[in-house]
């Protein structure tokens, strides 16, 4: 192609791969979620926070579009990719794969933009330094079940074959018109 | 790549955004939407130029109080400090950990600064119609759609600070007016990364009859 990105790619694995990856994501998330993060303690006082109770925290403090937009960043939209692409797989087990199963692709695709655990997890260490020059922080298990995700993630995309789905996903309009032959060449010859 | 190869739009065919599916666009002025995956057609997204200029100023105006505004104010028995981005760098060079110092700055200082230097360059090189070094620009708007995300960083140090640090009487923090602009500099990057269209970079090596607004 003329701009030299890569126009495919053989996934790696075995084709269940994914779908046991984003089975495990959806439990890590649910987890990652749950347990606190990290606890401090200073001359006896603890406190602990949450992925949500950070956003909120946020939003009480009069922060109300930065807290929704770390609740949305941090939360909302991993939930939604893995959500969808869950039941993306799962409907990609069934032939034909329902034409639903395209819409919901391209949401999953909106929304992996706008999710940045990777960077919320840099975020939180740079904070854990930070504080660790005024009180002890202990990581917690919300911490290690976020690095495991920043895993997952990846994993799930390297994985995923998304140009073999939308090969057999069906069209909204009843047939399966295939390109015509005289574009597919049109499509060969764009430099 | 040869001069004897076509475009899809040369050809008037359209590749939908999402799934790449190569099709036969309904009508030249309204494409319609993707048999496949009901994504709307377009030959070149609606009005990418306006629209990226307007989310570009929009964030290069809330970048300066995003600078200037204090991000966190810490109260330590009484006594109140207020940090900006910039003396959060500061404070952890001081600490000892510049490695750390040096990635909170190139995520949220340079970061910035060069997604809205370079995704200005890339509307004024298409718009005066560059033909030069379209490989380099396509590669800058792929790192610029890249690394923008990585600039949210600071917005959740601040947040998981903030909602640590709760302490009463002893310590306290919250945050202060600058993330919010900050916050709304990394979304304006993100969405202004989003509506321009490089596809448009191509267009004046390839004129095509359809016009792009």
């Amino acid at each position: 192609m003329r701009c030299g990105s890569l126009l495919a790619k053989r996934p790696i694995g075995p084709p269940d791969l994914p779908l046991a990856l984003t089975v495990a994501a959806a439990i890590v998330l649910v987890v990652a979620n749950l347990s606190p993060l990290m606890e401090l303690s200073v001359v006896g006082r603890t406190a602990s926070t949450t992925i949500v109770g950070g956003a909120y925290e946020m939003w009480q403090q009069d922060e109300k579009l930065t807290g929704a937009l770390v609740a949305f960043c941090a939360v909302l939209a991993p939930a939604c990719y893995v959500l969808f692409m869950l039941t993306l797989l799962l409907a990609a087990r069934l032939s034909p794969v329902p034409h639903w199963a395209g819409e919901m692709l391209r949401w999953a695709h909106h929304f992996e933009v706008w999710s940045m655990l990777e960077v919320m997890m840099l975020g939180i260490l740079v904070a854990l330094i930070k504080i660790a020059e005024l009180a002890t922080v202990e990581a917690g298990i919300g911490m290690f079940a976020v690095g495991l995700l920043v895993l997952l993630f990846p994993a799930i995309l390297v994985t995923f074959d998304a140009d073999d789905l939308w090969q057999r996903v069906q069209w909204t309009d009843d047939g399966t018109p295939p390109p015509s032959p005289d574009a597919l060449s049109a499509a060969e010859s764009r430099g | 790549m040869t001069t004897a190869s076509i475009t899809a739009a040369q050809g008037g065919l359209l590749a939908c955004e999402a799934c790449h599916l190569l099709s036969r666009p309904a009508s030249a002025t309204e494409p319609g939407f993707c048999l496949r995956c009901g994504e709307e057609l377009e030959f070149r997204r609606h009005a990418s130029i306006q629209k990226t200029w307007a989310l570009l100023i929009a964030a290069s105006v809330c970048y300066i109080p995003a600078m200037a505004l204090p991000v966190l104010n810490t109260t330590t028995l009484g006594t109140s400090d207020a940090d900006t981005i910039l003396s959060g760098v500061a404070f952890l060079y001081t600490s000892g950990s510049w490695p750390l110092a040096l990635v909170v700055l190139v995520a949220s200082v340079m970061i910035p600064l060069g997604k809205i230097v370079a995704l200005a360059y890339l509307l004024i090189t298409v718009q005066r119609g560059s033909v030069k070094s379209n490989h380099d620009r396509t590669k800058l708007y792929r790192i610029v759609e890249l690394i923008g995300r990585w600039s949210m960083l600071d917005v959740f140090v601040d947040t998981f600070t903030v909602s640590l640090v709760q302490l009463q009487p002893l310590m306290s923090v919250a945050p202060g007016p600058g993330v919010l602009f900050f916050a709304a500099v990394v979304v304006l990057t993100m969405l202004a990364a989003e509506s321009f269209d490089p596809r448009l970079i191509w267009d004046s090596a390839n004129p095509h009859p359809i016009r792009h607004g």
